[in-house]
């Protein structure tokens, strides 16, 4: 029997498409189809269901420490209520997960992390724990992403706070309501933690008074896949490391002294033998997860590890891990789908530019 | 005369003489959502009875086109790998391939509209 968020009642009268995910049922599309809603996100307003990610906080004296410890990030100058992008990485430099951890106070983080991973992090963190700090869990909370340019004149009104101050990745809390400025679209956007018998109330008056269009777990995929974010347990795992990722920008420079930094400091001296790199499709076909990257004789170079449709850009792009004498931007390599040689050139990413706050700051023109 | 049969895999195959169209059925397209690609087999590519020819890629998934039918392919549809929403259309423009059967196969598994409707209301 699958969880149910507390939307659930949402998904069941108005999905079209719908199946397990991490344990949860959960909403793959709606009425208007996975294109009209990455459009939806891309040109206006699209809301998602995340409750099955797991909220969960830190706190006690050196919870700081403890963070720098179980993962590669610098957060100790952080400013309060920031938030970052990060991994949790194990004795082998592999990812545990990947997650956003917001600091609240020096003795306070919350977190959000991947629904699939739930159970897993949440035992690797109290294993990892030091006498003095607590876990949290944030069971009795859902989390609504609200996405997209009308995003901030919507929350404002629905929630009555003026969010145009609130930058992006930082948390701000509005009594039970907390608002994140942030998201995994590219898009400027909100996740917002409210408890969970508010959920529905939230959820509908975004649709019905803000025009947001519900969307589903497709087009969160095509979303995140267009801005090279990747997605745990397909383009990163435990074998991976932040550094064959191309996510080096999340290690902090000052010190490796954190679980699996003799490895990715390693990595990041000497270079890694393979790399995370985007791909767009020359020819005509759709590349998905498996598919054998070549070289010009057929040599297999890497696999993908995600793939679709474009629809932004009306293309097929990919993402996946190459030997690292291929993965320079331009290389031109072959992806084998049932059999044809499809052409196809790795591409820097993002396939598409972000347009989150801090990249398109007020006044600049256009 | 032409007759118009349907499989349980939910493609709509249209019977004239030894040439079989084959399509997918106007259920099958709304179950697959949003179209993004249709692979096409090279006409004079031979299939058995029951293999996949063609693969329709929606935004969620891969999904394969298979032929209730042995024979040679005659004929394909070129203009669906730039427009995949017309395999959703009528089989007079969504129609994916003309093969020409071998002789012995057995079209008796085919399933008439009645039957078709009947199965696709039980696997609802």
């Amino acid at each position: 029997m699958e969880l149910q968020t507390a939307l659930y009642p949402y998904h069941k009268d108005h999905a079209k498409s719908m199946g397990e995910f991490a344990g949860y049922m959960m909403p793959f599309y709606y009425e208007a189809g996975v294109l009209a809603e990455h459009k939806a996100v891309r040109e206006s307003l699209g809301l998602f269901d995340v409750s099955h990610m797991g909220q969960i906080a830190l706190k006690g004296d050196g919870v700081i420490d403890f963070i720098q410890r179980i993962t590669p990030s610098a957060l100790e100058k952080a400013a309060p209520t920031t938030a970052k992008y990060t991994v949790l990485t194990n004795e082998q430099g592999g990812i545990i997960d990947d997650l956003i951890i917001t600091k609240l106070a020096d003795d306070h983080c919350f977190a959000v992390i991947n629904a699939g991973c739930k159970e897993k992090d949440i035992a690797w963190i109290e294993s990892q724990l030091p006498a003095g700090i607590t876990l949290t869990r944030y069971d009795d909370r859902a989390l609504i992403a609200l996405q997209g340019p009308k995003a901030e004149a919507a929350l404002s009104i629905a929630i009555g706070q003026d969010l145009s101050a609130l930058g992006y990745m930082r948390m701000a809390h509005y009594g039970d309501i907390w608002v994140s400025r942030l998201g995994y679209t590219g898009e400027d956007g909100f996740e917002i933690s409210v408890l969970a018998g508010d959920a529905l109330a939230l959820w509908n008056k975004l649709i019905d008074d803000h025009g947001a269009l519900p969307c589903g777990l497709a087009a969160r995929d095509s979303l995140r896949l267009e801005m090279g974010y990747p997605l745990y347990g397909h383009d990163i795992d435990a074998e991976t490391s932040p550094i064959e990722a191309d996510l080096s920008w999340v290690v902090r420079k000052k010190d490796a002294d954190y679980i699996g930094g003799a490895v990715i400091a390693e990595h990041v001296a000497n270079g890694v033998s393979r790399k995370r790199v985007g791909i767009t499709l020359i020819d005509k076909g759709v590349a998905r997860e498996g598919v054998s990257i070549t070289d010009a004789d057929g040599n297999e170079i890497g696999k993908l590890t995600s793939g679709g449709h474009s629809p932004s850009l009306n293309k097929s792009i990919a993402m996946g891990y190459v030997l690292a004498e291929y993965s320079a931007a331009d290389t031109d390599v072959f992806l084998d789908v049932r059999g044809r040689k499809l052409k196809a050139v790795v591409t820097k990413l993002p396939f598409i530019e972000a347009k989150t706050k801090s990249a398109t700051p007020k006044g600049k023109a256009a | 005369m032409s007759e118009t049969k349907y499989t349980k895999d939910h493609e709509e195959i249209k019977i004239d003489g030894d040439i079989v169209w084959i399509g997918i059925t106007k259920h099958a397209g709304e179950a697959l959502g949003d179209l993004v690609f249709v692979e096409l087999p090279d006409v004079g590519a031979t299939f058995d009875k029951g293999a996949d020819f063609a693969v329709i890629e929606s935004v969620k998934a891969a999904a394969e086109v298979y032929t209730p039918v042995g024979g040679e392919i005659v004929e394909v549809n070129d203009a669906l790998p730039d427009n995949p929403e017309q395999v959703k259309e009528d089989m007079d423009s969504g129609w994916i391939v003309k093969i020409r059967m071998n002789g012995a196969d057995d079209l008796s598994d085919l399933m008439d509209e009645a039957a078709y409707q009947a199965f696709c209301a039980e696997n609802a």
